[in-house]
């Protein structure tokens, strides 16, 4: 029986092979102090791999047998707004019953609250996976992450109340953008104010483009100080649907991510309650909230990848031309290993980056219980910006390949996928929204600059390069090596001109620089230590990220000040 | 009211997928080139327990199996994905057991489970394909039977009855039943529910007696003083107190002559009303052809 898990090996590589893993699951198992005090928490290290392994197995089981198969009539059917109401497509309720059942909800929350407790990093391979079943299902059941805001601001008494129903299986989602508040998320006006009669507080207005917006529990971003309009007038509110008082008014008629509903919502007097402190709903919590979503965003677009690629692949060998199957010619495999290899670059990345993103979290979540070591606080500062450098390269990257991906996997298919009946389409459809929502691939270019300019990724490089590998991928490093010098060149000439919009203009190019040069060093990486799984792809890569880091290189230094008038409009 | 609930489970070769060399050159089963599985149809058996679970919140679901010792990774599938306790019947005399030794262990076996209320296994086993143990169960312990289920339709706790839909030849047949009784489930019911995450975690290394190194006993002893849950009960022929004769080779009267790969083929079939004229007719024909009579 197929198990889309077992069926990839590459994700198992990715979820257990980094030495960092060790120290994630140490920190996240906070010693295995919990051992005793609960029925399923592991013993130790090998203890929790082995957790991990058997529960991405079942959810490799689910997903190859009951999300993938049900993708193409949920994509046919979606969504349907009934009396102010949701109602999803039929199949994507059998979804829902078969992750609820095999309780993949509430992965990372603390085993107190009847979560899993497990890393981020094993979070995403499921979610990965997911994806890769049906992308539009994957917003469903991945907005369970946005209970991570919860427990992190919540005060303790609202985790214990809504935590362990996320746990059950309830779903969330995250009111943010309005009509007139897209990107710019200063400008939400959905309007909080406070009852003292009640003692609550009661939401009025309207939100826009709100995924799963029908969902049991929502978070959502409301102006609470009246007369402010910037994003310190903002707070974040928990909205529970047993309240009453949102209504859906219409789903968006979307080009793909059928399975999941875009709804326009009005709140009438709908009662919430405050989460965290007032006036740092946008500037903090939806930071945080967002952060987690981009790197959700990135496993959803490594899980269309990975589809894009199955269904190319599969398609090329079983379809004969000029009397053998089409694999066979240069022009069709060049596409297919160019595919694959950007597909383990851009995985190496995403679970590089949830690595990052598991220590800092632990090392917050422990400095709720006690102080931390001046070691630790370090390694807190240390990883919190290595996540909040690698977040943008990897969702806006990912993105971006899904896209390339998605749209080779239908050039394989030539006539054909250009077809309805064929699932290359579908995935073209869904990818396209990868790099717009969660911040559009040019947000990701905005947040990643400054790490371009003050050399977190440098840092990074130089910390790959240091690091030894197998002499059959010491000529593959040494070309990596010169890449990375390349980018560092053009870093400087961007900042010699001292020009902020100059800077801005060069921005896209460097970003793609910082991305390549990143995921062939990990790549070689990785090969170094399974030749086997990622030998091929590490020099396919490297042949690809040559001609795109000279590509942008050259963008680079042949820019100058007098040319930005060419660009303005 | 909550409901004791035993789901009867065989770990069978699976002959699903046979490859050139599932078949040994005596005729026999190649164990060894056939992975172990869950009898497919035991598994919706397990299902349509846990959907009354889910109706009688409470209710326990016990499974038995008998088999080899390994045969207690059918147990822990079980408990991955929702049954409450399993007992592995293992023994050394139990061993070349036919359906008529077979189903006398097992109802044994039930016995000792006890005060249940609703036995539900599988329809055939795909090793076998007699479809005459869980019959044979019912018959022993005296129970109802209901045969090619397809769904408990509903179950009322105070009349202790249910309503069941049963697959029969050219459609499908609701009949109503007391409790207790021997359900067996047929192919065509709902899939059994995945595993569930958490319960992987807790009894991923629960084991029987039999399929512990002698030397870990001490280890295992500490772990399930902990968590008894870590521990499968065993039970051998004199646990269940069964009869040495009706056990094993010396209680099945049946010997394999022969294996033979046989295509069936259909001839002349036709197809009868059940109105009294056609039924009429057809005993009229078959004793003019001397078939019976």
């Amino acid at each position: 029986m197929a198990n889309f898990y077992t069926d990839h090996p590459e994700i198992k590589f990715n979820l257990e092979s980094s030495p960092l893993m060790n120290r994630i699951v140490e920190l996240r198992e906070k010693g295995f102090a919990n051992e005793e005090n609960s029925d399923y928490a592991p013993a130790d290290y090998a203890d929790a791999i082995d957790n991990y392994n058997q529960v991405c197995e079942l959810a490799g089981d689910i997903v190859s047998n009951v999300i993938a198969p049900n993708a193409e009539a949920v994509d046919a059917e979606g969504p349907h707004c009934e009396n102010g109401r949701v109602r999803y497509a039929s199949k994507t309720y059998e979804n829902l019953e078969a992750t609820v059942k095999a309780g993949l909800c509430g992965v990372t929350m603390p085993r107190r609250f009847g979560g899993l407790n497990f890393p981020v990093t094993a979070y995403t391979a499921i979610n990965e996976m997911i994806a890769a079943g049906d992308a539009g299902f994957e917003n469903i059941w991945s907005l369970q992450d946005c209970i991570e805001t919860l427990y992190e601001f919540g005060d303790e008494d609202q985790r214990s109340r809504f935590i362990p129903r996320i746990c059950a299986g309830e779903t969330m989602s995250m009111d943010l953008t309005e009509p007139d508040a897209g990107s710019d998320l200063q400008r939400v006006m959905l309007k909080a104010t406070y009852s003292e009669e009640d003692k609550c507080w009661y939401l009025n207005g309207v939100k826009r483009f709100i995924t799963n917006g029908d969902s049991d529990l929502h978070l959502v971003l409301a102006r609470s100080e009246e007369g402010t309009h910037d994003a310190r007038g903002l707070s974040m509110f928990i909205y529970d649907k047993r309240d009453g008082g949102v209504n859906v008014r219409r789903i968006e008629n979307k080009m793909g991510i059928h399975g999941s509903p875009t709804c326009e919502l009005v709140y009438k007097n709908a009662k919430a309650e405050l989460c965290g402190r007032r006036k740092f709903g946008l500037i903090k919590y939806v930071m945080a909230l967002m952060n987690g979503a981009r790197l959700g965003i990135a496993a959803q677009a490594v899980g269309i990848s990975q589809a894009s690629y199955d269904e190319a692949l599969a398609y090329a060998k079983d379809r004969k031309q000029f009397g053998k199957a089409i694999i066979n010619f240069p022009a069709v495999y060049d596409m297919l290993s160019t595919m694959k290899a950007r597909l383990d670059a851009g995985r190496a990345l995403l679970y590089q980056t949830a690595r990052y993103v598991d220590i800092y979290k632990s090392l917050e979540d422990i400095e709720r219980e006690r102080k931390l070591t001046d070691e630790e606080k370090a390694d807190l500062k240390l990883y919190n910006r290595l996540a909040s450098a690698c977040t943008p390269l990897t969702k806006g990257m990912n993105a971006e390949y899904s896209n390339i991906n998605s749209y080779d996997s239908i050039q394989v298919h030539g006539g054909s996928g250009y077809m309805l009946e064929y699932a290359c389409q579908r995935l073209y459809r869904d990818a396209r929204i990868t790099s717009i929502y969660e911040g559009t691939t040019q947000l990701q270019t905005v947040a990643a600059l400054p790490h371009i300019t003050t050399g977190t990724y440098s840092q990074i490089l130089e910390e790959l390069e240091a690091a030894a590998v197998a002499p059959e991928f010491e000529a593959l490093k040494a070309r990596a090596k010169a890449m990375d010098a390349k980018y560092n060149e053009a870093i400087e000439h961007a900042k010699a001109a001292n020009d902020n919009e100059f800077l801005d203009l060069c921005s896209r190019h460097l970003y793609e620089l910082a991305g390549n040069c990143v995921m062939a060093q990990l790549l070689i990486r990785d090969a170094s230590v399974n030749a086997e799984l990622f030998g091929t792809s590490a020099k396919v890569y490297m042949n690809y990220a040559e001609a795109e880091v000279a590509k942008h290189y050259n963008f680079v230094m042949g820019l100058s000040a007098d040319q930005m008038a060419d660009y303005r409009k | 009211m909550s409901l004791k609930i035993v789901v009867l489970a065989k770990q069978v070769p699976d002959t699903r997928n046979v490859g050139p060399d599932a078949m040994t050159e005596q005729g026999t089963i190649n164990r060894a080139a056939l992975p172990a599985v869950f009898n497919p149809e035991d598994l919706n058996a397990l299902e349509q327990a846990l959907r009354l679970k889910d109706q009688f919140p409470g209710s326990t679901i016990s499974v038995v199996t008998m088999g080899l010792p390994k045969s207690a990774e059918v147990i822990r599938e079980a408990l991955y994905r929702g049954a409450d306790e399993g007992f592995v019947v293992t023994d050394r005399v139990l061993g070349g057991a036919d359906t008529l030794a077979t189903s006398y262990t097992l109802a044994q076996a039930i016995k000792k489970v006890g005060n249940y209320d609703i036995i539900l296994c599988g329809r055939q086993a795909i090793d076998g394909d007699t479809a005459q143990v869980g019959p044979q169960i019912a018959q022993k312990l005296g129970l109802t039977q209901v045969t090619y289920a397809e769904e408990i339709l509903s179950l009322d706790e105070s009349a202790r009855k249910v309503v069941i839909r049963r697959l029969i030849d050219g459609g499908v047949e609701t009949v109503e039943a007391p409790l207790p009784l021997v359900v067996t489930v047929n192919g065509s019911a709902a899939p059994c529910r995945p595993r569930n995450a958490k319960r992987v975690m807790k009894y991923k290394k629960a084991t029987a007696v039999a399929e512990r190194a002698p030397e870990q006993a001490e280890a295992y002893a500490a772990l399930i003083a902990v968590k008894p849950f870590m521990d499968i009960p065993q039970w051998g022929a004199a646990d269940i107190e069964a009869d040495p004769n009706q056990i094993g080779k010396a209680g099945s009267p049946t010997n394999v002559k022969a294996v033979k790969n046989i295509v069936f083929k259909a001839k002349e079939s036709r197809t009868l009303t059940a109105s009294d004229a056609d039924v009429e007719g057809l005993i009229k024909e078959l004793l003019e052809e001397k078939i019976i009579g």
